[in-house]
């Protein structure tokens, strides 16, 4: 796929917070680096996850795409179109098209709020009424994202975490969206729960033709709804994948100690599996490592990996980000 | 008594102006010298509560408990249930150890870390400062602390967080205790550090024959590292049995739920996910009959009207391999054959 052809193109986006650095010079500036120059072109209807341990920037770069955080630098195309600088006024009717669904089903949800009011909050932010009624649609809603329609009129705290994620998800689709960031959503949910979640976004996606980053921690969960897979690593893209060849063919490095390191519910493969342990901690996204940011850490590292940033090359289903893969 | 822990038809209810709280009923198990047993369950099943109450570290006013907990000690043995509070203390740190999900519900922030591993030395080795002081390095050297004798003049917050945890279970290790109890060690963490702890957890359960109690709600790490498991639902053990009979040959229908429910990275098509409908109970007002009952989707295979009706037993083809269901067991591999991913 080419950036022409796809719904959604970011080019070299990049999100760096200035922070206070407190130590012997006081208002010493620094910049968290949380994206750092990445690009990826999705299709419409794909399911791309990205996938990362906490801090890469995955958060960050799903609010960059939708525009809830402004980028530093880059671009974002959207069905053609460069949004990178649209001001508010002209982002407005945009937004019914780009949605988000959040992590934590228990802070997303106003709870002064009654769930009928949370679901119909988009069609009056927008100044819609859809046909036979706000009413009738947002009971439309729940009763598709498996919520019981009488339920209108409760509040956030009579629902579990899993129906506040469905509440979450009602919201998101009210306005028949075409691309949705759905940042974390079942992270917080019990593994049976967190079934029905993924479930529920899989016959969106396959009933009206979503588009969808899946954003998650959890490789297994990630691979399962995904398309491509997006592997990040302080702030950058190590490898995108075909999603049924992550498990066969890992090409980078990271990629590789990642799939090595999340157990499988499967006690034959855990006993003969070898787990790569990556020595030390993360690096600070405020000062990563020169060349490939994953040097410091890798088997596999050479002198250039410690000067030369890889670029992104083609390889077997991946593009990876590695001056050796596998 | 052979093994290190024996709990026997441990019951633990918290009495509230609802009514009571029935987060563990007729719990038994028991863990042996360089065994990996684990609780598995969702949350509010009842692990942690049965974690603490083997720790004696419920609070005795507000909580009921029944059944007993043998430890042995020496030539004694501990029963944390019935035995005084003093006792249970006195094994606590030295015996038996207990590892959180949150390191710093075991550190303190405002104390330097070497002191207070030290400092758990010393409860049960009174002025013994130099040896504490020892001990504390060679824990910190063990657990993978690169520069252990500088690292224990620091304070929590400047370790990562898996650092932290490896501080944690240094401190669990001070008095080599024989039995370690692991709740949620790895849930808080990424899985490249959880990879790094886990298989620390298994260096040093060989070094020191250790048993652990491993309580979690992650199969995979249950398939990682436990000999035998617990499925825990609703205060209840559903099923019993060595890993493989638990991955291979799950017998209670709650297990078969979970096992589907978890995506695997498998190659090739991919399987619609089998959720389990509903959600837990309320342990206050639980369903009559069988707890699982109203979320089972294999009802129609158990004699009519039974799982409403009575709870099932524990019971099996075999002492170690046990399940909870009112389907008739020899229908059961039949009734189950299509658990994802079974061998
Ligand atoms: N508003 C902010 N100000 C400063 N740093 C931030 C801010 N938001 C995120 N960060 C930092 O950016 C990095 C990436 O964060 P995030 O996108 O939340 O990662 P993830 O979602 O992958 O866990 C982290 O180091 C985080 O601390
Ligand atoms: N001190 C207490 N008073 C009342 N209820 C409690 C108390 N401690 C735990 N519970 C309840 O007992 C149940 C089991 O809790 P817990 O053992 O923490 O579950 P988990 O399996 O998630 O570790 C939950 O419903 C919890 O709310
Ligand atoms: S570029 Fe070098 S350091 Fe980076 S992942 Fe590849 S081999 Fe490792
Ligand atoms: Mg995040
Ligand atoms: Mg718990």
């Amino acid at each position: 796929m080419s950036t022409e052809t796809a719904l959604f193109s970011i080019q070299n986006l990049t999100k760096h917070f200035p922070v206070k650095k407190s130590g012997v010079f006081n208002n010493q500036k620094a910049l968290v680096k949380a994206v750092d120059g990445i690009s990826l072109d999705i299709a419409e209807g794909e399911t791309v996850g990205i996938v990362g341990e906490s801090g890469c920037g995955k958060t960050t770069a799903g609010r960059s795409f939708l525009k809830l955080i402004e980028p530093t630098s880059g671009k974002i195309i959207y069905k053609g179109e460069d949004i990178t600088n649209l001001k508010p006024g002209k982002m407005r009717p945009l937004r019914a098209e780009l949605q988000i669904i959040f992590q934590d089903p228990y802070s997303a949800l106003n709870p002064r709020q009654t769930i009928g009011n949370i679901i119909s909050a988009p069609f009056e932010i927008q100044g819609i009424t859809p046909d036979g009624g706000v009413k009738k649609e947002v009971q439309r809603l729940m009763e598709r994202v498996g919520l019981n329609p009488e339920h209108f009129n409760r509040y956030p705290h009579e629902f579990s975490g899993g129906q506040r994620q469905r509440i979450g998800i009602a919201r998101a689709i009210a306005l028949k969206p075409k691309f949705v960031v759905a940042d974390e959503p079942v992270s917080a949910l019990d593994v049976s729960i967190q079934a029905q979640v993924i479930n529920l976004l899989e016959d969106l996606k396959r009933e009206d033709g979503i588009t969808i980053v899946f954003i998650a921690h959890d490789l297994s969960v990630v691979q399962h709804i995904s398309d491509r897979v997006v592997v990040m690593y302080l702030g950058k893209i190590m490898e995108i994948s075909d999603s049924n060849n992550l498990y066969s063919a890992p090409r980078h490095p990271y990629t590789k100690a990642l799939l090595s390191a999340v157990p499988q519910a499967d006690p034959h493969i855990e006993r003969t599996r070898e787990r790569i342990i990556l020595s030390g901690d993360l690096p600070s996204p405020m000062n990563p490592p020169s060349g490939c940011v994953f040097s410091t850490r890798c088997w596999k590292a050479q002198d250039i990996c410690h000067s030369k940033t890889p670029e992104m090359v083609q390889v077997g289903q991946s593009q990876v980000a590695c001056h050796f893969p596998e | 008594m052979t093994s290190l822990l024996e709990i026997s038809n441990l019951r633990v209810s918290f009495p509230t102006d609802d009514g009571d709280v029935h987060a563990v009923d007729n719990l038994s198990l028991t863990l042996n010298a360089g065994e990996t047993v684990a609780i598995v369950g969702e949350s509010g099943s009842g692990k942690t509560v049965t974690s603490l109450s083997v720790m004696g570290l419920h609070n005795p006013r507000s909580t009921k408990l029944s059944g007993s907990i043998k430890i042995p000690d020496g030539d004694q043995v501990i029963d944390v249930v019935n035995d005084d509070a003093e006792k249970v203390r006195n094994m606590r740190g030295r015996v038996m150890s207990m590892i959180f999900q949150d390191p710093m519900s075991s550190l303190h922030p405002y104390f330097r870390i070497g002191k207070q591993l030290a400092e758990a030395y010393l409860v049960h080795n009174p002025g013994k400062k130099e040896e504490a002081r020892k001990r504390t390095v060679e824990m910190l050297d063990l657990v993978g602390i690169p520069e252990p004798a500088k690292r224990a003049k620091d304070y929590p917050h400047q370790f990562s967080g898996g650092m932290r945890q490896r501080v944690m279970i240094a401190m669990a290790l001070m008095n080599t205790p024989r039995v370690l109890i692991a709740d949620e060690p790895t849930t808080a963490l990424d899985v490249t550090v959880q990879a790094q702890i886990l298989t620390l957890m298994q260096g040093i359960q060989k070094e020191f024959n250790m048993g652990i109690l491993l309580i979690t709600h992650d199969l995979g790490v249950v398939a990682a590292i436990a000999d035998r498991v617990s499925v825990m639902y609703a205060g209840n053990i559903v099923e019993q049995g060595s890993a493989d009979d638990i991955f291979y040959r799950p017998m209670a229908p709650y297990t078969v739920g979970l096992l589907n429910s978890v995506p695997k990275i498998t190659y090739g098509e991919k399987q619609r996910l089998q959720s389990i409908a509903g959600q837990p109970p309320s342990l206050i007002n639980l369903p009559s009959g069988c707890a699982f009952s109203p979320r089972c989707t294999y009802i129609e295979n158990a004699p009519a009207g039974s799982c409403a009706a009575t709870l099932p037993d524990l019971v099996g083809v075999s002492s170690s391999h046990v399940s909870r269901c009112h389907i008739p067991e020899s229908d059961r591999p039949q009734v189950f054959s299509h658990v994802a991913g079974g061998k």
